[in-house]
């Protein structure tokens, strides 16, 4: 790429984008660059990076709302946040983690602001608390027609206006470069515990997550880790299998739900305090058992939560080895071998329906395969129709979210 | 309220195009009469009344892509239909189109425990949903107050709320999937029964969109297992501030009531005399906090909103001691529209949300404002979330009374957006408050959500008039201005 662009103000941005736009030049839109290997590789003659909007806008703890700008790293948000006795409900893992870089548990966190909304990213709390698509309720963007626009709004309760902030979650970048955001935020559990299972398999793993998602006893994690990947899971690996289920609140309510819980799934069971618990989940939410990187690819697939024993069956041997399910059962990590078709992967999740997206590949592997799911023609014909009304030169991040976008110029291009 | 005037070519066509539907429809299928036809002149905004060219009720999907298509294909416009009860005029017909009334789309097509969602047609009412699931102790959590007649369909397209979302969320965020049917006839499904979209999230731009994008045919909503109890607090105050200051403490102390209403001294009064659910009537803030969950959890937390309440100032603090009188406390709350109707020939209900730490001079300023415009204005309040329904009563047969009502509710929300809140919290801008977006969203704003609506309906022929105050054509928003031309690449400018 030949330029980096940096702006800080608005009306730099858009400068920018009219420039682009006029001159239909394709920029690749970034952040912290935290997700630059996932998704499609962007052809672009230049960068636009939009980490220099960074900061704290406004907030306001007893209104539940934060307002930054898209380049604010998350963990300055988080340390804030946490200062105030609140947290981002939707709990963003660390995209570098998931990246499948070496990890660094005391490293800081990974990512900005608008990289979380833009990859729509949530992390185990996901089933109990929404995404960041159900977090994100105001944004000031510009689009690739170098046009700035607003949408949403400062309090949680809007329904004034199409609701753009969820469009443009996980949007990769294509649709408008994203400068500030506008996020509900929600008080931190006084108290989160955990309760371990041992030595299930995944359908008796699900049966029990099943069980305890359908209980009384509001269950916030629920994740199951096969022998090999939990082995990697120190300090609780115990050489077999392991289904966590996690209680937050105020102690007594956990304490009063985590003996609910043990006498309704039954067997040996296994409590953490507090300190482990938040260790197990910061792990799982980051893949840290996984394998990931060397000889490896990382799928990421979304699926129905009670399908996911049908699914891991329907793989063969070899693809159903390193995995890690999550939130439930609907969403499925799969650590495959370099090359695995995308079309195997895929067919597992034809039956029950969901989508698989490679999460992790080399950059040649994801210019080759359909990193995220091919759509039905009539969808996919309306998502280009969208693409267009905020792109129409197809300038922002072309080929991130699919691949027959890697010319320019030419106004009838996808996404 | 000014509506696109009708077109002259759509409206020579009505005798071909109801041949046309005839052939497609059974007789009791299309309504062509002008009795028939007012029996959908205007959804719960009264105040609006239209009768539509026609009115078609189809009885499944196959049917309805039919007539969209016919439609399409004579460029009608089209006003699609759940039960009409949007509070915005959502549902208001309009004289040069087709009203597609979906009550036959009445199905629960599965329920699916293990995977906690169940799929329903889209005129399914939201009261129905739960009650499907509640033999194994699940509901679907949003909770409008008329969800004994809403759809499940109109719920999606509004995004409704309910008293409860300030925890559980609004339709959006209770969705799994939907299937829908575009102006062409072409149907599209998102999502199913898995979590986030694959691609755009067009489950999300869809809610909420107001029926100008796509009929809705089919929703899969997520369940959850029903709260192992539910507990209320009434608390009344002397001054408003001090039951402000009472729901700012309550969030400060990180507790998220499932519900936390407020009513002014006027309603409390008028739900007393409707009613009895037994009001502290001395107070002039009245508040109900709902909290719901484990046994173990409510009876904790409700311990610390009374604390707080008492160190507020609260004159009055019950607590609900069985289910009987926690359903008493919320008696007189869900009465208030017909116990200020009762009280007032009208009434128009407004729908704004504020920070909520703006209330107190919220309410003083909307005092002031009613000397101003005469006209008696009185409060409830989904306080937890800052939604605000200030109740205009007025008289529509005194003349002059309907617009001074309206303008005062202009007013109204106008202050709302100036103290950082928004037009609407869960009604939907429809007609009663499109024209005034432009408070809220300068013309780029409204460009770029406009040029969204022509990637779905590129004629503007589904819903027109609703939520834009003013229609563009999408070839002129799709027009890209170039200033200067293509720049030369030395040009570039550099920050």
């Amino acid at each position: 790429m030949n330029e980096r662009f940096t702006p800080s103000r608005p009306e730099e941005l858009a400068e920018i984008l009219r420039w682009a736009a006029a001159a239909a030049v394709p920029l690749a839109v970034t952040g912290g660059g935290s997700k630059a290997a996932t998704g499609g590789p962007v052809t672009a003659a230049h960068e636009l990076c939009l980490a220099g909007f960074s900061g704290i806008h406004s907030y306001e703890p007893a209104e539940l709302v934060l307002t930054a700008g898209a380049g604010t790293p998350l963990a300055e948000v988080e340390a804030l946040l946490a200062g105030h006795g609140q947290q981002l409900a939707f709990e963003p893992p660390d995209a570098r983690c998931i990246g499948g870089e070496v990890r660094d548990p005391d490293a800081p966190r990974a990512g900005t602001l608008g990289g979380v909304v833009a990859a729509n990213l949530s992390g185990p709390r996901r089933f109990a608390a929404g995404a960041a698509r159900d977090h994100c309720i105001g944004l000031r963007a510009v689009s690739g027609r170098g046009e700035p626009f607003k949408s949403g709004g400062r309090v949680v309760k809007n329904v004034t206006g199409f609701d753009l902030p969820k469009l443009l979650s996980g949007s990769w970048g294509t649709l408008a470069a994203l400068w500030e955001v506008t996020l509900r935020v929600v008080p931190a559990p006084e108290c989160a515990r955990s309760l371990l299972l041992g030595g299930l398999d995944v359908a008796a793993a699900v049966r029990a997550m099943t069980a305890a998602l359908s209980s009384v006893h509001v269950v916030s994690g629920a994740a199951h880790l096969p022998a090999p990947v939990a082995a990697r899971c120190a300090p609780f690996a115990a050489g077999a299998a392991l289904t966590a289920l996690r209680v937050e609140g105020p102690e007594p309510s956990v304490r009063h739900r985590l003996a609910g819980l043990q006498g309704l799934l039954g067997g040996d069971s296994l409590l953490l305090g507090e300190a482990d618990s938040g260790a197990l989940w910061r792990a799982i939410g980051d893949l840290a058992p996984l394998p990931v990187a060397g000889e490896r690819e990382l799928w990421r697939l979304s699926l129905p939560p009670a399908a996911a024993p049908a699914v891991l069956a329907g793989l063969s041997q070899s693809l159903a080895a390193d995995w890690l399910l999550d939130q439930g059962g609907g969403l499925l990590w799969l650590s495959c071998p370099v090359d695995t078709p995308a079309e195997t992967v895929r067919a597992a999740l034809e039956a029950c329906g969901g989508h698989a997206t490679l999460w992790w590949a080399s950059a040649t592997r994801r210019a080759q395969v359909a990193v995220f799911q091919p759509q039905p023609p009539a969808l996919a014909a309306l998502s280009r129709r969208i693409k267009h009304s905020f792109d129409p030169l197809g300038i922002l991040n072309p080929g991130r979210m699919s691949r027959d976008n890697m010319s320019r110029g030419n106004t009838s291009r996808d996404n | 309220m000014q509506m696109p005037a009708p077109e002259p070519a759509i409206l020579a066509q009505r005798a071909a195009l109801l041949a046309e539907l005839r052939t497609l429809l059974a007789d009791d299928q299309v309504i062509a009469d002008s009795a028939g036809l007012r029996a959908y002149d205007s959804d719960a905004l009264t105040a609006y009344r239209q009768p539509p060219l026609l009115a078609v009720l189809p009885n499944d999907v196959a049917q309805l892509s039919r007539v969209l298509a016919i439609c399409h294909r004579r460029n009608v416009k089209v006003v699609a239909r759940g039960a009409g009860t949007s509070l915005s005029g959502g549902a208001l017909p309009l004289a040069d189109a087709v009203l597609i009334g979906l009550g036959r789309f009445n199905r629960i097509l599965d329920i699916d425990y293990d995977n906690r969602c169940i799929t329903a047609q889209s005129g399914v009412t939201n009261l129905a949903l739960s009650e499907a699931v509640a033999e194994r102790g699940f509901y679907y959590a949003p909770d409008p107050s008329s969800q004994i007649a809403c759809t499940i369909g109109g719920n999606v397209a509004e995004n409704s709320g309910g008293v409860h979302c300030l925890k559980y969320g609004m339709t959006t965020n209770n969705l799994l999937g939907l299937e829908m049917v575009l102006l062409d006839g072409t149907q599209v499904r998102l999502g199913g029964k898995h979590q986030d979209a694959e691609g755009y999230d067009l489950l999300g731009l869809l809610t909420g969109s107001e029926g100008l994008l796509g009929v809705i045919t089919e929703v899969t909503a997520r369940i959850l297992p029903r709260p192992e109890t539910a507990r209320a607090a009434l608390l009344g105050f002397a001054d408003n501030e001090d039951a402000g200051r009472v729901v700012a403490a309550i969030i400060a102390a990180g507790i998220v009531p499932a519900g936390l209403e407020m009513m002014d001294r006027f309603i409390v009064a008028a739900t007393e005399a409707f009613c009895q659910p037994g009001y502290p009537l001395e107070v002039e803030a009245l508040l109900i906090v709902e909290l719901d969950g484990p046994a173990a959890e409510v009876d904790h937390l409700l311990g610390r909103v009374v604390e707080i309440a008492r160190a507020q100032g609260a004159v009055s603090v019950r607590v609900s001691e069985s289910e009987a009188e926690r359903l008493a406390f919320w008696s007189g709350r869900k009465a208030a529209f017909p116990a200020v109707g009762r009280l007032s020939p009208d009434y128009l209900c407004m729908d704004g949300t504020i920070p909520r730490k703006r209330l107190p001079e919220v309410l003083r300023r909307m005092a002031e404002l009613s000397r101003e415009f005469g006209l008696r204005v009185t409060n409830v309040f989904h306080a937890g979330d800052g939604n605000l329904h200030p109740l205009i009563l007025y008289d529509a047969n005194v003349p002059g009374e309907l617009e001074r009502a309206e303008a005062f509710g202009a007013a109204i929300l106008r202050l709302c957006v100036a103290v950082g809140g928004v037009l609407t919290g869960e009604h939907g801008v429809g007609v009663e408050k499109r024209d005034l977006m432009g408070t809220m969203f300068d013309e780029q704003d409204l460009a770029q959500q406009q040029r969204v609506k022509c990637a779905f309906d590129p004629q503007g022929r589904l819903n027109p008039g609703k939520v834009f105050p003013q229609l563009h054509r999408c070839a002129e928003l799709g027009r890209l201005h170039v200033h200067g031309g293509r720049l030369p690449f030395p040009d570039l400018p550099r920050f």
